[in-house]
């Protein structure tokens, strides 16, 4: 059974049609890749899913539930969560209290007006371990503001870990980060839970082939191809709109 | 592969009683009471108006909500303590209890609309706010005694034993005790995940909607918490002085309060504090040495402002910080 399944969506600003009868379904376990030449509606449709931004047309189901007019907080308490393209950290709070922050959050301690943050053993100890995994331990207690860049990009997927979640996007994990530090995002994508199903926008398409078990081609907002990443690689179609004629997949 | 920490773990600490904050928090009281005795109704004013900061800081420094409005919590806590006293009970603490109430309820009324907006739409919403109050209380003669203030009022002595006496000793008691409980109440409240919630919406809407988290009833509880505590530090005044004027009501008395929070450091209790007595103070000893020319004093305090937009508590710190990490590393080496 699907735990996301997406359902002829659409969505327009004014006469500018940014997402065309988008379909798609993902299984657990499952990496689908969302690619596209830019402006293509990637991370609109993104949005959409989330709830950052609301659906014209269409149905949004996470699992049994039809959470199209959900809003965004909700769906991801059902599992649905999300990072950004441009990274979205409270900057003066430290890599530890972000990830306590969001523990709180799903275990709805966020509430609690009079115990102590630092007396939570079970929450600091959990996200401790969330961080050891993606190699940031040595940066728990430094604000984003003094990270690498790549570090922060990995704090982010530390928060979305956090959450718990059933179903992951990631928009664009790897933008901005340096080569020098693409290795620590790599090595954390590979990382991630067998059973949790992602989505996830990318332009570096030899990240793309290795992660992805299927491919979803977007162009004007609409799908273009869908496939595994065989069959992307040699869709003509494709390479046309993508990279051109001479281009290589 | 688990990656080795090289900085000490935050660990969880067990729940202790924060004895170092009540000898400190009680010495100061003790010392400046000992230190100060001709000076308890400027040490009583600090005391009232580091309440009423602390109470902007939640808003300002914690969630990030800069207002210009927040005299109007203060005056209807104000006119709510004096009423209380003229028509039910002249008990300084139930008054205090009212003046809260009153102080939430208009917050809950006015911040079920105001935290729906940011920025410069909140801002100048608060403003509003304050004026619309000001004006109510100024047409409603009849109940606030208009331009004329509301007075006629008496308070009991505190506990039923201590007096209200000119030399303002047991005022000076009765608030600086009311600022240390609520300083200690709202440390405990800001050190919680809620406050850490707090922060983290001042910081990033978005990440902390990715976190599936619900700002605007967030914030609607600290301005509700926010209006108790405006609500608390304007009964006092109300109880102190016996009177009620529209200026505890105006925009100046806003702006005043933010310049104090934002001289000591915002999203920080003590900075909130620091900055209150130091603007009151200076303040005060101008006005008294040169009656002529001290708004030049505050002019400067203002300039102060703009070049230490941190505050100078957080300045500080942050240098204090520094040099301890210097040190460290020097010996380290």
């Amino acid at each position: 059974m699907s735990v996301l399944r997406v359902e002829n969506l659409n969505k327009s600003f004014g006469g500018l049609k940014v997402t065309d009868n988008v379909s798609l379904s993902l299984e657990a376990g499952e990496r689908l890749a969302l690619i596209g030449p830019n402006g293509a509606g990637k991370t609109t449709l993104v949005n959409q899913i989330s709830g950052f931004l609301g659906a014209d047309a269409g149905a949004i189901h996470l699992q049994d539930d039809d959470v199209t007019h959900w809003p965004g907080h909700k769906r991801v308490r059902r599992g649905l969560v999300r990072t950004f393209q441009i990274s979205k950290l409270a900057q003066t709070l430290s890599a530890i209290d972000q990830v306590a922050l969001a523990i709180h959050q799903r275990d709805g301690s966020i509430n609690n007006m009079w115990r102590r943050k630092t007396s939570y053993k079970k929450v600091l100890d959990e996200a401790h371990s969330i961080l050891d995994a993606l190699q940031l331990g040595r940066l728990a207690t430094t604000t984003p503001a003094e990270m690498a860049y790549g570090d922060q990009r990995l704090v982010e997927v530390a928060l979305a870990l956090a959450l718990k979640p059933r179903v992951l996007l990631l928009d664009e994990p790897m933008a901005g980060v340096p080569k020098s530090e693409a290795q620590l995002v790599l090595d954390a994508l590979e990382r991630l839970p067998a059973e949790l199903a992602v989505v996830i926008i990318e332009h570096d398409m030899d990240l793309v082939f290795r992660f992805a078990h299927r491919i979803l081609v977007l162009a004007n907002g609409a799908v273009l191809a869908a496939g595994t990443p065989n069959d992307i690689r040699r869709n003509e179609i494709v390479r046309a709109v993508y990279l051109g004629k001479a281009g290589q997949l | 592969m688990q990656a080795i920490s090289v900085l000490p773990r935050m660990t969880s600490a067990p729940e202790r009683f924060p004895w170092h904050v009540y000898v400190i928090g009680l010495g100061l009281i003790f010392g400046l009471y000992w230190l100060f005795p001709g000076n308890m109704l400027i040490m009583t004013r600090i005391a009232i108006m580091a309440i009423l900061v602390m109470s902007l800081d939640l808003l300002t420094g914690y969630a990030g909500l800069a207002t210009l409005g927040h005299a109007a919590l203060y005056g209807v806590g104000a006119y709510a303590a004096a009423l209380c006293a003229k028509f039910l009970t002249g008990d300084p603490l139930v008054g205090l209890v009212v003046a809260a109430g009153v102080g939430a309820l208009l917050a809950l009324i006015s911040g079920a609309f105001l935290v729906r907006y940011q920025g410069l739409t909140f801002l100048m919403l608060t403003i509003a706010v304050v004026e619309i109050m000001h004006n109510l209380a100024n047409k409603m003669q009849h109940i606030t005694g208009g331009d004329d203030g509301l007075s006629g009022f008496t308070i009991d002595p505190l506990f039923g034993t201590f007096e209200f006496d000119i030399f303002g000793v047991t005022a000076y008691w009765y608030s600086a005790i009311a600022l240390f409980l609520c300083y200690m109440v709202l440390r405990r409240i800001m050190n919680s995940p809620f406050g850490l919630c707090c922060e983290g919406i001042r910081e990033n809407r978005d990440r902390m909607n990715a976190n599936g988290t619900r700002i605007y009833p967030q914030l609607l509880k600290l301005y509700v918490l926010s209006g108790a505590f405006a609500g608390i530090a304007g009964g006092l005044s109300a109880q102190i002085t016996q009177v009620v004027g529209l200026d505890s009501m105006g925009f100046t008395l806003s702006a005043e309060a933010l310049v104090m929070l934002v001289l000591g450091g915002t999203g920080n209790l003590i900075g909130a504090i620091l900055g209150t007595a130091l603007f009151t103070g200076i303040h005060h000893f101008a006005a008294t040495t040169n009656p002529f020319h001290w708004l030049f004093v505050i002019g400067g305090l203002l300039m102060l402002v703009v070049f230490l937009p941190q505050g100078f508590v957080q300045k500080a710190v942050n240098r204090l910080g520094r040099r301890v990490v210097t040190s460290t590393a020097g010996v380290a080496a």
